[in-house]
């Protein structure tokens, strides 16, 4: 974390010297992540992603992290004769599978309402596609909340807005936590440059997040040649389980 | 040390997993028992999704079994005929469970239904296995007068049809009653995440007739096939068997295995089972206070449809 840290602000320092402004005054808005590339490996337990950047002139930024999104459905528990057991589910066709949102104001005080809706900035103003309720609006509110409380329970959607921290007056810098139980797919990354509560100035940077190495392998051979997969399974079972035994006979 | 494990997406502490396979490898060295009736309800416990801990789970009874067949078969404890038709029951059964299983999971019904079988075959199991032992250590303290006692009962189910002889077994007796034992044990085993020892070991002494000596063996021999077609089963249809899991959690039960047989040496037979039987209502009381008491969410994912 320290050496990335670190060579952030380095990267930070040459934006601020010389190359920096040069860019910007094409641009009003530069930023970049620490790494593009999130790699699960055996020993994976969450990573941290830094997004820096600069403005060309004072302006609040405010950074928004999306999962691919992915149908998703929401079951709720029911007590029937006393046991709990899912009796209501609704199906929700697309729903992102990780959303996080950095700030460098309080969201409210920044932009209006229909700005914040048209850009999807905060979890109230997501949008997420469900069939047409047949019950009132009420209810569908109800199952929306409840699908969002759930990302959060998961970690998968955080619930509170993220700090987006500036160093003098254009440069920022925002930092991400994703957890170990991340989604893996392409993520995109929005920052937003606000200027007088309307947003100026967009950018998208992609982040990937992706199985690497031995996990990325098993995960492949089995999804991709499942009845070959669940041989092997079982010809390293029946090995185990001789060598198991041939080793305590000995012993 | 954390591990990802590559199936079910999340990472676990490697200690944590040698350590449950080491515990429940020493439990089923010491009762004589297969372990996936522990196994898997402690997999759910720790996060492991449940359709990702019941596939795995017979993917490692598969190693466990074969490790103790072998044992058994030196000593000539394997009724290989009686394994066949039990077996040819188990794929039928199994198979059954797998698709049942891949259903219960698209409704998202999956979860109760492993809560319930728990609650419900450990329960019953449970109760007869402690009244079974609290008896037997009764009858070593005042020895009743031993009477004379026939070799078999006669009943209904020796007027069935397709009788086949069972010479290792002693045995003359219908081949569809194995064959629906197997078949039972076999959707038990899809979707329980367990070998099915637990209720294939007494239905065998107590509805086949079978001696006790060959039954384990035997038990054990068409474990190995039944759960190696729900192992393949369910990496073919639904790719929920995690090898990395599996073998972390053999490497424990194979230790624990032996240490636990060394232990079970010192014990008598009845207080093994009255242990066995006490832990068995643990894990059935556990699963069955789950159903009962307010989920702590309301609400919960499934992902795709």
């Amino acid at each position: 974390m320290i050496r990335v840290a670190t060579r952030a602000f380095c990267v930070l320092m040459l934006v601020a010297s010389g190359f920096g402004p040069a860019r910007a005054a094409q641009a009003p808005l530069v930023a970049d992540l620490s790494e593009h590339l999130v790699a699960i490996t055996t020993g994976f337990a969450g990573a941290d992603v830094l997004l820096f950047g600069a403005t060309d002139a004072e302006g609040d930024v405010v950074v928004v992290v999306r999962g691919p999104s992915r149908p998703v459905t929401l079951h709720r528990k029911g007590r029937v004769l006393g046991i709990w057991a899912n009796t209501a589910s609704k199906y929700f066709s697309r729903a992102p599978s990780f959303y996080a949102v950095a700030a460098s104001r309080p969201l409210e005080d920044l932009v209006g309402q229909p700005e914040l809706d048209r850009h999807e900035i905060g979890l109230e103003h997501l949008k997420l596609e469900m069939p047409l309720a047949k019950a009132s609006e009420n209810v569908a509110m109800r199952w929306r909340e409840a699908l969002i409380s759930a990302h959060e329970e998961a970690k998968l959607y955080q619930d509170v807005v993220g700090r987006v921290a500036f160093l003098g007056n254009r440069l920022f810098r925002a930092e991400f936590h994703l957890p170990a139980n991340v989604p893996t797919g392409r993520y995109q990354v929005q920052v937003f440059l606000i200027r007088d509560q309307r947003v100026q100035s967009a950018q998208t940077t992609p982040l990937i997040v992706s199985k690497i190495g031995v996990q990325a392998e098993v995960f492949d051979f089995a999804h991709q040649r499942s009845a070959l997969y669940g041989i092997i399974a079982i010809a390293v079972a029946l090995f185990a389980g001789w060598l198991g035994n041939a080793v305590f006979r000995k012993a | 040390m954390q591990i990802y494990l590559p199936i079910a997406e999340m990472s676990v502490d490697v200690f944590l997993l040698l350590a449950l396979g080491g515990g429940v490898g020493f439990l089923s060295g010491l009762f004589g028992v297969g372990g996936g009736f522990l196994m898997t309800p402690l997999l759910i416990f720790i996060g492991i999704p449940p359709a990702v801990a019941v596939a795995t789970e017979a993917n490692q009874i598969v190693a466990s079994s074969v490790s103790g067949v072998l044992a058994h078969w030196r000593r000539g404890n394997v009724d290989f005929k009686m394994g066949l038709i039990l077996t040819i029951g188990g794929f039928i059964g199994s198979s059954l469970g797998v698709l049942l299983f891949s259903f219960l999971r698209d409704i998202g019904q999956i979860d109760l239904v492993i809560r319930l079988s728990y609650v419900f075959f450990l329960g019953i199991i449970g109760a007869l296995m402690l009244v079974e032992s609290v008896r037997a250590m009764r009858r070593r303290i005042a020895p009743a007068s031993a009477g004379r006692q026939k070799l078999h009962k006669h009943t209904w189910v020796h007027g069935l049809p397709m009788k086949i002889r069972f010479h290792r077994s002693k045995l003359y007796i219908s081949a569809l009653l194995p064959l629906s034992i197997g078949f039972l044990v076999g959707v038990l085993a899809a979707i329980m995440g367990v070998g099915g020892g637990f209720i294939m070991v007494p239905a065998m002494i107590y509805l086949l007739g079978m001696p006790t000596v060959i039954v384990v063996g035997t038990s054990l021999f068409q474990i190995i096939f039944v759960t190696a077609n729900v192992t393949f089963l369910q990496a073919y249809a639904n790719q929920t068997v995690d090898v990395v899991l599996a073998l972390l959690l053999l490497t424990g039960a194979v230790i624990g295995a032996q240490l636990g047989a060394k232990a079970g040496a010192k014990l008598h037979g009845e207080q093994l089972r009255g242990l066995l039987a006490i832990m068995v209502l643990g894990v059935c009381g556990k699963m069955l206070y789950d159903l009962l008491a307010t989920p702590s969410a309301i609400y919960s994912l499934g992902i795709g449809h």
